[in-house]
């Protein structure tokens, strides 16, 4: 039994006159590790821009749970349970690693607008961010500046920062873009485990075809804004018209 | 379990120097003459704008040219009680000056806080000159060029009367009500900026797409920031007029606003004591440059030019590279 | 009819004025992305040095050709182009790399040391040349009569905005600039010196503005605080036009320039709160101004 998360309508945005998404219906089923996969361009991440709220769509719906957001704010969709990483790691530098964590539960937890109370003595905060870190390898670091962590504790951490919001689905764009091939597979396995561990749904972007079988419970190919097939890692790795497109010889960019 | 650590809140150097700064800032008054004293006093008065003012800069990331509008109101609500309702008590004055400012930081802000860099910058300039017109022009309501006078308020309720040495009074009585407000406006800001609020501001600031994707709601808290920001600067502009005994359109010129920027910068942006330490270092500079040349926007200028070419971190960041460089500990970037 | 006629030049003039000084801020701002809080302390170095320098011509020769004075006007405007080519390589190219606030609080400092140099240089005293508008006559048009040195402005800014125009769309200089603008490191990339377009951008912008304060000096004569007016006037200008766009400074001179002319007809009063309010207004209803670029 699946039932669907999230699912788009003829979603459709367009930059002039390149059409980056076009009309796409693309549908998450609860609980699955699903792989979005295309070469540079082909749309992914407008698409994920677009359902998490960086971008609005032109045209087209996106629901999330039976209920429309595709007009809400990103701070609705962040209620509502949609959260995401970033290709470039996109950090909080000058705070340290445990507060870039500690920024997201207390945001989460509304409690933002609270003047008065010192961030640092919020034990309960401080216990989770900790937990937290631990489950990303990061607990040795939690005093760092995040500016001075290594590129692949960078990506955890980006990670670690969106999975705090305790989302429903996670959007991970491509979690392990920028570190050397050694590297990708480590934070690979720490993400699908914590994700997995706590029953997230998520959606991670990936360029590397070896990383994509390996992690994912279904792929979706997207080509030139379109989706161009999708299925299990085994129907996609026997579909010719994917790996002629993306994974046999890449289109010139 | 891990056990549970309480983080030290303030460091050594903070205590310490913390302590050696409040007892000598207590000790102002005993030791030195009325004119020094009433000099620290224009300081902490300046310091309490700097304090909100870098709230936007150093914690929001948003450079205002327009505090002094702030500062401005404070001063003239002031100003206006005396003029229509004959109000002398300084409570009065404090509360009905928190209160305008922060009114009109609220207004000024909707508009405002929906940019950010140049814009932002222009349009708190803009805003702030609007109302030194209307200062200049009014003049049935604001006095125009000649300003308003204030004469020395009663203090406490009411109980404390200004003495017939007005001067005495200042330098002592008000003094210590002025240095009351200052320790009370330094700990709520340190608490708003130690706050998960103000750990939301550091965020937007360094990046404010990503805030807005761990849930912080930017607009709403630059716009909370704003008006904190507002209500700091416009409670020294309340404490001022007493001082100066006088409000004219000057403080609501852009080049008071520019003068709060210096206090900022020459202290340090980055830090939370610097702007302290800049705007008791600039009014004890200014109050003694000035009668030494008349050229006192070229040495100002200058300085401004070479802290940022050599001390962008401003003398409280130099400070602390310098006790982290002794101690031996490796420097942050 | 008569007063109408007079108004609309009065609005020509003034926005030929803020046409020259507003020009070389979008300029400045449209390539290297700096607002140059000094700006309008550049057009005061024009007037103060245009002024000095007639001044110290027709002190020494009284008889000499008007069209001498009126080409010495120049010196001002060459003047602010030279301080201009020794600030940009000396205080701004060490910036660029660092946060805005940086570049914002540089040129703020730059203004208060230049209005204190300009004190310094000619004391605190007004300087003026009227022997230079003296010696055009009065114009009759219409029925009216109207000061030919008035014109003469109007006629400058329209050809500073011509000029200006045609440099910065049909030369070669202007290509480079526009690509600088767009992209400074694909241009970069391409071959063009950055550095030398950023010092030119820098010169032709401070050129402009020294120009205008050389040409309104005769009329207003050269005063301190002169420069930090035209700044905040400026920026309504190129706020209310979209900084960086030169077609956006135009309008945004004329608009500013007829809306003063009403200000003081029915506003006297409030006549700058009017301005500062309708930059305001621009900057909420379209913060990138009405011809921004993309």
């Amino acid at each position: 039994m699946t039932t669907v998360l999230l699912e788009t309508r003829r979603l459709v945005k367009a930059f002039g006159a390149n059409r980056a998404v076009d009309a796409v219906d693309f549908t998450v089923q609860a609980g699955e590790l699903l792989a979005l996969i295309g070469s540079n361009g082909a749309g992914k991440t407008t698409l994920v821009n677009l359902i998490s709220g960086l971008l609005q769509a032109d045209a087209g719906t996106i629901v999330f749970e039976g209920r429309d957001v595709t007009r809400q704010s990103i701070h609705e969709r962040i209620e509502a349970g949609i959260a995401r990483s970033f290709q470039l790691v996109n950090l909080f530098d000058q705070l340290t690693v445990a507060d870039n964590v500690a920024l997201t539960i207390f945001a989460r937890q509304g409690k933002t607008p609270h003047l008065w109370t010192v961030a640092a003595r919020d034990t309960v905060v401080a216990d989770e961010a900790a937990q937290v870190l631990r489950q990303f390898g990061l607990a040795s670091k939690a005093g760092m500046p995040a500016a001075g962590l290594s590129q692949g504790e960078r990506k955890l951490l980006d990670v670690a920062v969106a999975y705090a919001l305790k989302p429903k689905l996670l959007f991970l764009d491509e979690p392990t873009s920028g570190v050397s091939t050694r590297e990708k597979a480590p934070i690979m396995d720490v993400v699908t485990s914590v994700v997995r561990q706590e029953h997230i749904t998520a959606v991670v972007i990936e360029h590397d075809m070896d990383i994509v079988f390996r992690y994912s419970d279904r792929i979706v190919a997207m080509h030139q804004g379109a989706i161009l097939a999708q299925g299990s890692p085994d129907e996609i790795r026997r579909n010719e018209q994917v790996t002629t497109t993306l994974i046999g010889s890449p289109p010139p960019a | 379990m891990t056990p549970a650590i309480r983080p030290r809140l303030l460091s050594r150097l903070e205590v310490g120097g913390g302590l050696l700064v409040a007892v000598a800032l207590l000790a102002v008054p005993l030791v030195a003459a009325p004119f020094q004293t009433i000099t620290v006093c224009y300081g902490l008065v300046f310091a309490i704008a700097a304090l909100g003012f870098n709230l936007l800069l150093g914690y929001t990331g948003l450079l205002s040219f327009g505090h002094s509008a702030y500062f401005g109101v404070g001063a003239y609500v002031t100003a206006e009680l005396v003029k229509y309702l004959g109000w002398t008590s300084m409570e009065a004055y404090v509360v009905a000056g928190i209160v305008a400012s922060a009114l009109v930081a609220a207004l000024f802000g909707i508009v405002c806080v929906r940019y950010t860099r140049i814009f932002f910058g222009i349009l708190t300039l803009a805003l702030s000159q609007v109302l030194w017109s209307l200062a200049l022009k009014l003049f049935w309501v604001t006095g125009g060029s000649d300003g308003l006078r204030v004469p020395t308020p009663t203090l406490l309720f009411g109980t404390l009367a200004p003495t017939k040495d007005k001067m005495d009074f200042l330098a002592y009585h008000y003094y210590y009500y002025v240095l009351v407000l200052f320790a009370a406006a330094v700990a709520v800001m340190w608490l708003i900026v130690h706050s998960p609020f103000g750990k939301a501001l550091q965020a937007i600031r360094d990046n404010e797409t990503r805030a807005e994707f761990v849930g912080v709601q930017v607009r709403k808290y630059r716009w909370i920031a704003f008006v904190v920001s507002g209500a700091f600067t416009g409670l020294a502009g309340t404490l001022w007029v007493p001082l100066n005994g006088l409000t004219t359109p000057d403080i609501l010129y852009w080049q008071f606003s520019g003068r709060i920027v210096f206090f900022v910068v020459l202290g340090g942006f980055r830090t939370f004591w610097g702007p302290i330490v800049g705007a008791l270092a600039y009014n004890y500079l200014e109050t003694y440059a000035v009668g030494f040349t008349v050229y006192w926007q070229l040495v100002l200028g200058l300085v401004l030019v070479l802290l940022v070419l050599t001390l962008p971190q401003g003398l409280a960041g130099a400070v602390e590279a310098l006790s982290r460089r002794l101690r031996g500990a490796p420097a942050v970037a | 009819m008569d007063t109408l006629l007079s108004q609309i030049l009065n609005s020509l003039f003034y926005a030929s004025i803020l046409f020259l000084i507003a020009c070389g801020l979008s300029l400045v701002y449209g390539v290297m992305r700096i607002v140059n809080m000094a700006h309008g302390n550049l057009y005061a170095f024009g007037a103060y040095v245009a002024a000095w320098t007639v001044g110290l011509v027709a002190g020494r020769l009284p008889d000499v050709n008007p069209v001498v004075l009126f080409v010495l006007l120049l010196a001002g405007a060459l003047a602010a182009g030279a301080a201009g080519a020794v600030l940009e390589p000396t205080l701004l190219r060490p910036l660029y790399k660092r946060a805005e606030e940086y570049q914002l609080l540089m040129t703020f400092g730059l203004l208060l040391v230049l209005e204190d140099v300009m004190r310094l240089l000619w004391g605190p005293h007004p300087l003026t040349a009227s022997v230079v508008s003296d010696a055009l006559p009065s114009v009759s048009l219409l029925g009216l009569t109207y000061p030919g040195y008035n014109l003469f402005v109007i006629v400058i800014g329209g050809v500073a905005a011509l000029a200006l125009w045609a440099f910065v769309y049909r030369t070669r200089f202007g290509v480079m600039l526009r690509a600088t603008s767009q992209d400074m490191r694909m241009a970069s990339a391409l071959g063009i010196n950055v550095k030398r377009v950023y010092v030119q951008a820098f010169t032709i912008g401070c050129l402009m503005a020294g120009l205008g304060g050389a040409v309104v000096m005769p009329i207003s004569g050269a005063v301190l605080g002169m420069g930090v007016d035209a700044l905040v006037l400026a920026f309504v200008v190129v706020v209310i036009g979209g900084l960086g766009s030169l077609e956006g400074a135009l309008v945004g001179a004329l608009i500013v320039g007829f809306v003063r002319t009403l200000g003081i007809m029915y506003f006297a009063e409030v006549e700058l709160a009017v301005l500062y309010l309708i930059a305001a207004i621009v900057l909420f209803v379209r913060p990138a101004g009405l011809f921004a670029r993309a």
